[in-house]
């Protein structure tokens, strides 16, 4: 089991808006291990697998996502968290 | 494919096709989507028989979540499930959630490969605030 931490700023215009939200939880249930996303360092966090709680974060260009995962690919499910925000979530 | 089906049901044809759009924009091709809208004579409203065949089309081995806009909807929903075969009936369920976020939450829950009682789960957390 791997503890892994990381944050990526928001770069694409609309931020964590409907589409970015279902292309991360898409993302993070290609892994095994628990993942969260914060708008801070010390949280509160919320289950980046979950479509519904993932939309409600609605953060805006600007913010930055934290992201934490604990398992046994948590190293790699964070590397790609951050790649896809950086990506700009593939749509810009 | 394997993961769970999807089938939107309003009494619009309107916005069923709209939300079926919806979600393959947002969601991708990796889930079956398909949807009921409208009567027979091409008004509002919901048609049992056109509701059997989206759940045919929408098919998966995973089952098949619904998703319904008002009243009429749901029950015409129910019939149709009832009108398929005995094996196929436990697969297939009505979720409690808006048509539209419903179907859109429900689908990403799908793509993930998710059982059919998480993909309703998800679809009905939109009514817990």
């Amino acid at each position: 089991m791997t503890h892994s931490t990381a944050s990526a700023l928001l770069v694409n215009d609309v931020g964590l808006h409907a589409r970015p939200s279902v292309k991360l939880t898409q993302t993070a249930k290609r892994f095994a291990s628990e993942l969260e996303v914060a708008l801070a360092a010390d949280g509160p966090w919320v289950d980046a697998k979950s479509p519904v709680k993932i939309m409600r974060v609605k953060a805006p260009k600007g913010a930055t996502l934290h992201f934490r995962a604990l398992g046994p690919d948590a190293d790699e499910a964070v590397r790609q968290l951050v790649s896809l925000v950086e990506r700009k979530f593939d749509e810009e | 494919m394997s993961n769970v089906g999807i089938v939107i049901v309003s009494h619009s044809s309107k916005v069923a096709e709209g939300a079926a759009d919806m979600v393959r924009q947002m969601v991708g091709d990796t889930v079956p989507i398909a949807y009921a809208g409208g009567n027979p004579d091409g008004g509002l409203g919901t048609d049992v028989a056109a509701i059997r065949d989206a759940i045919d089309r929408a098919w998966s081995d995973a089952g098949v979540a619904v998703l319904v806009d008002l009243g009429g909807a749901e029950t015409n929903s129910e019939m149709a499930i009832e009108m398929l075969p005995e094996i196929r009936q436990s697969r297939v369920v009505v979720c409690n959630a808006p048509v539209v976020e419903g179907a859109v939450m429900a689908a990403t829950e799908s793509s993930g490969g998710s059982p059919l009682e998480a993909v309703k789960r998800t679809a009905e957390e939109l009514m817990a605030s």
